[in-house]
């Protein structure tokens, strides 16, 4: 019986040497052991020394050093076996259908794939030190690939400086060299980084909950995996919810949201807000539709006492399909909140729901509405009013107070006080915010904006004293 | 409204592209960093970092750059009469993220598309830019595909195509009926013509590669198309033949199917159901049979009832049982190509019988190590030791039972 002691699980080198020193010995009288492991067999020692190379097929060498990472016991005897079959017969590795071949072949690809789950499944975290960025990871290999997986990632993280810890072997590289160092434990590794929070966003956003195939998901990424993957925590929360998501997406569809508005709903009484707004998404009744994002449709509760109309969306609005999010929007907020009106109990529109503009190199320039569009879009304002019955009308700006009279205003003029409806409201007019953020002069702005602001004061306090007499 | 943080905006803006079925990293030119400088590497084959419990494979950051869309596709959850909730990234962000998750080994690079705002060239330059700083600023390695906007500037079309691994245009929907009906914005015409000028531009660039080594690369991972399927009436003929003639014409390196997929606020035109998650797998198995498998298109019309390919069997298994004569085939003769026939031999189990038969005669045990399994295949083969009794009848044995609808 003759034992031979590799060095390491996955010595290659120490094989070719012993093999070459093993031609006439036959396998079954070889035992192979790996140093350290403490089998205790005793037997005659190979013969060491510089024996000739053996001559084998061109794939052999290959196979043999993925195969030597596999953590079958009998791999090296498999090896050998093949080894001096190969000498009998040189095409062997041919014959795919051989059992020999067959049984080498399952092993090496157990190992192709250990390296590629390895590839895909190692999670850097980043433990910053004295010298900056450095990244390290904790995986689990099946097999003793961590020598064989190197080059994969030094070739792709070279400019980093990482660790790859697991059970067996260690990598570290330091942006010149690589090191290995013997086997670790978890508790060595970084136990989390801020990013994963990001990453398990995308992980969960990603995923459709109208397509569930979780045997496929398992088939490619196998629950031994799930341990060392920030996002497989999330798994189980999103399977859960899947059903429920869709039946909820099949049950909201349906509303015929993108079919132009004809004319005036035939059903008597205003329509809900909600329902005016699915309509106004689909409004093609002036050409401003076509360039512009989306309808910006007002927004706020359906009781709301106060409804304050604007001029028309901005590029801002029409990218975030909500009226006054830009600057002018910024500006309004403060003014609202210095005035003592809360924004979120008002409902906010503008007289034209499209944005209209000249595009100017890559930036989209605000261009004001002509009166054929501010006629076809009082169709929505005065559905919306219908709808909301606001007791008080604010005006803010010259578009939105032609829209509410359907005549020109002179803001100055009309500015400060309360115009009675027909309907029973006050209507009460306004700067635009816009205007106070072009004006070029600070004084001038700062002055307009004490009167806007005192504007909005005196309709906070008509609001206050409509709902205490309500 | 208060400004969207970087992983709000993600939220949105992965949820907005999670309908593009396309993650492949793989068949570009071969990069590393390992002189030291820059980031990362691809080596032909991609990687699947993840796999979502819809079975789809998580290989790049797919992202839209905006949600926001003039086009109002019926199919589309981007729709500009969506009522989805809208978020633009900056370029800035978009680098920023990639970068981050690429050190982590969260990805393999970036896949990124977007709604088009302003007009398409604006579109298509904001996404040019985000490719360019990956490259030019960072010197990043790692893989690159670009949805490329139809419309857009050939010029900016032609910069995309030096940043990215892979280039795309979707044709949206198999037949030009289809995308009259579904997406009536868009043009068949101008689809097929963006997509001529980008196989162009590959061709262009590879017969200047053979003069000029030092020649920048074009889109070395070549372009890709998707269609989505059952959103519309197109028969399985019709869309393998589609697919077949988009191989043809455009040099493309993959078309992709996406089973239609109810999204949040969809629009009444659409059939509001479970997504034909088996009519998309067995589109698939058409397409390798075209590209892998020497078929035809009109052998795997063949195979449909009525230009539907079975649900309960595969095309492959189909096709041999409307050509029953071509059986059985004898393992240990028969051609390269009557042997791809054979329902349940693939590919690489044909090259190890044709390798290993020049050496000995294979029977049934040889058969059974190199493949997945013989039961299916004991019909359809002649081997050393066997041969089918020709009177089985086989479809009730390859068929599984499928649960009924409810009614």
């Amino acid at each position: 019986m003759t034992v031979v002691t590799l060095a390491a699980p996955d010595d290659f080198d120490g094989f070719r040497a012993a093999v070459r020193g093993l031609v006439g010995t036959p396998p079954a009288a070889v035992t192979w052991q790996v140093a350290g492991d403490d089998a205790g067999l005793f037997g005659d020692a190979a013969p060491a020394g510089d024996a000739p190379p053996l001559r084998v097929p061109k794939a052999f060498p290959d196979l043999a050093r993925r195969v030597i990472c596999h953590r079958d016991p009998e791999r090296f005897a498999l090896l050998h076996q093949a080894l001096a079959g190969l000498q009998a017969r040189p095409k062997l590795l041919d014959d795919a259908a051989d059992p020999l071949v067959r049984r080498l072949d399952m092993l090496d690809k157990a190992v192709r794939r250990d390296v590629h789950k390895m590839r895909a499944y190692v999670r850097f975290r980043e433990v910053p030190d004295a010298e900056g960025e450095h990244y390290a990871a904790w995986f689990e290999p099946a097999h003793f690939i961590v020598r064989l997986n190197a080059g994969f990632f030094v070739r792709r993280f070279a400019s980093m400086r990482f660790s790859i810890l697991t059970p067996d072997l260690c990598l570290h590289w330091d942006g010149i060299g690589a090191e290995f160092t013997p086997g670790a434990s978890k508790a060595d590794a970084p136990d989390g980084d801020p990013l994963e929070a990001t990453w398990k966003t995308y992980y969960a956003s990603i995923f459709n909950p109208a397509r569930l195939k979780i045997a496929s998901m398992q088939g490619h990424m196998p629950k031994k995996y799930w341990k060392n993957l920030p996002e497989a925590e999330l798994i189980p929360d999103l399977i859960a919810g899947a059903g429920e998501r869709t039946r909820a997406m099949i049950a909201a569809g349906g509303a015929d949201t993108s079919a132009p508005v004809a004319e005036a709903p035939a059903v008597a009484g205003p329509k809900s807000l909600a329902a005016l707004k699915a309509e106004a998404l689909g409004c093609q009744r002036c050409p401003l539709w076509a360039p512009a994002t989306q309808t910006v449709f007002g927004e706020g509760p359906a009781d709301a006492l106060v409804m304050l109309v604007g001029e028309q969306p901005g590029d801002q609005e029409d990218l975030a399909g909500r009226p006054f999010v830009g600057p002018a929007g910024q500006l309004l907020d403060a003014a609202l909140a210095e005035a003592g009106i809360d924004r979120t109990r008002a409902y906010v529109t503008n007289a034209v729901k499209h944005f209209k503009f000249e595009p100017r190199g890559k930036r989209r320039i605000h261009a004001k509405p002509e009166l054929p569009e501010i006629d076809a879009c009082r169709w929505w304002l005065d559905a919306e009013r219908a709808a909301l019955k606001p007791r008080i009308v604010v005006a803010l700006g010259a578009t939105a107070a032609r829209a509410l009279t359907g005549r020109a205003v002179t803001i100055g003029r009309e500015r400060g006080r309360a115009i009675a409806q027909p309907d029973g409201s006050e209507l009460w007019i306004t700067a635009h915010p816009s205007f106070l953020l072009r004006l070029p002069d600070r004084a001038a702005a700062a002055a307009e904006r004490m009167r806007f602001v005192a504007d909005l004061a005196a309709v906070a306090a008509r609001v206050t004293a409509i709902a205490q007499g309500a | 409204m208060a400004q969207l943080d970087t992983r709000e905006k993600l939220a949105i803006l992965a949820d907005a592209a999670k309908y593009d079925a396309s993650c492949a990293s793989s068949g570009t030119a071969k990069r590393n960093s390992k002189d030291g400088k820059g980031l990362g590497s691809t080596e032909g084959m991609g990687i699947c970092h993840s796999y979502a419990p819809d079975g789809r494979c998580i290989s790049l950051l797919k992202i839209l750059l905006t949600n926001s869309c003039i086009f109002d596709c019926h199919y589309c959850i981007n729709r500009r009469s969506s009522n989805v909730r809208r978020a633009r990234f900056t370029v800035e962000e978009v680098v920023r993220l990639t970068l981050a998750f690429y050190k982590r080994n969260y990805i393999e690079g970036l896949f990124l598309s977007s709604g088009i705002i302003a007009s398409p060239d604006y579109t298509m330059e904001q996404l040019v830019r985000v490719a360019r700083d990956l490259r030019q600023v960072h010197d990043f390695r790692g893989y690159i595909h670009l949805k490329t906007i139809p419309d857009a500037d050939p010029a900016l079309v032609e910069a995309a195509g030096l940043y990215a691994d892979r280039l795309s245009i979707n044709v949206e929907l198999p037949t030009d009926a289809g995308l009259v009906a579904l997406a009536p914005e868009k043009n068949a015409l101008r689809i097929r013509g963006a997509m001529t000028g980008l196989k162009t531009a590959i061709d262009d660039n590879k017969d200047a590669r053979k003069h000029y080594r030092s020649a920048p690369k074009f889109a070395p991972a070549g372009q890709s198309t998707q269609m989505i399927v059952g959103a519309d009436a197109a028969t399985d003929s019709a869309i393998v033949a589609t697919s077949a003639s988009l191989y043809d014409r455009f040099g493309l390196r993959r078309v992709y199917y996406s089973a239609f997929s109810p999204i949040p606020d969809a629009s009444a035109v659409l059939p509001l159901k479970s997504p034909p998650l088996i009519r998309e797998h067995r589109l698939y198995q058409a397409d390798w049979l075209l590209r892998f498998y020497g078929f035809s298109v009109p052998e795997v019309q063949a195979a449909t009832d009525d230009g539907a390919l079975p649900l309960d069997i595969d095309p492959k298994t189909a096709w041999a049982l409307k050509h029953r004569d071509s059986f059985p085939v004898d393992i240990n003769t028969a051609p390269r190509e009557r042997l791809l026939r054979v329902p349940g031999l693939g590919v690489k189990s044909v090259n190890a019988l044709v390798r290993a038969r020049r050496q000995r005669r294979l029977g049934l045990a040889d058969l059974a190590r190199v493949t997945r399994g013989i039961d299916k295949l004991r019909p359809f083969v002649v081997a050393a030791d066997w041969r089918p009794d020709d009177r089985l009848d086989l479809r009730p044995k390859t068929a599984r039972p499928v649960q009924g609808e409810l009614f």
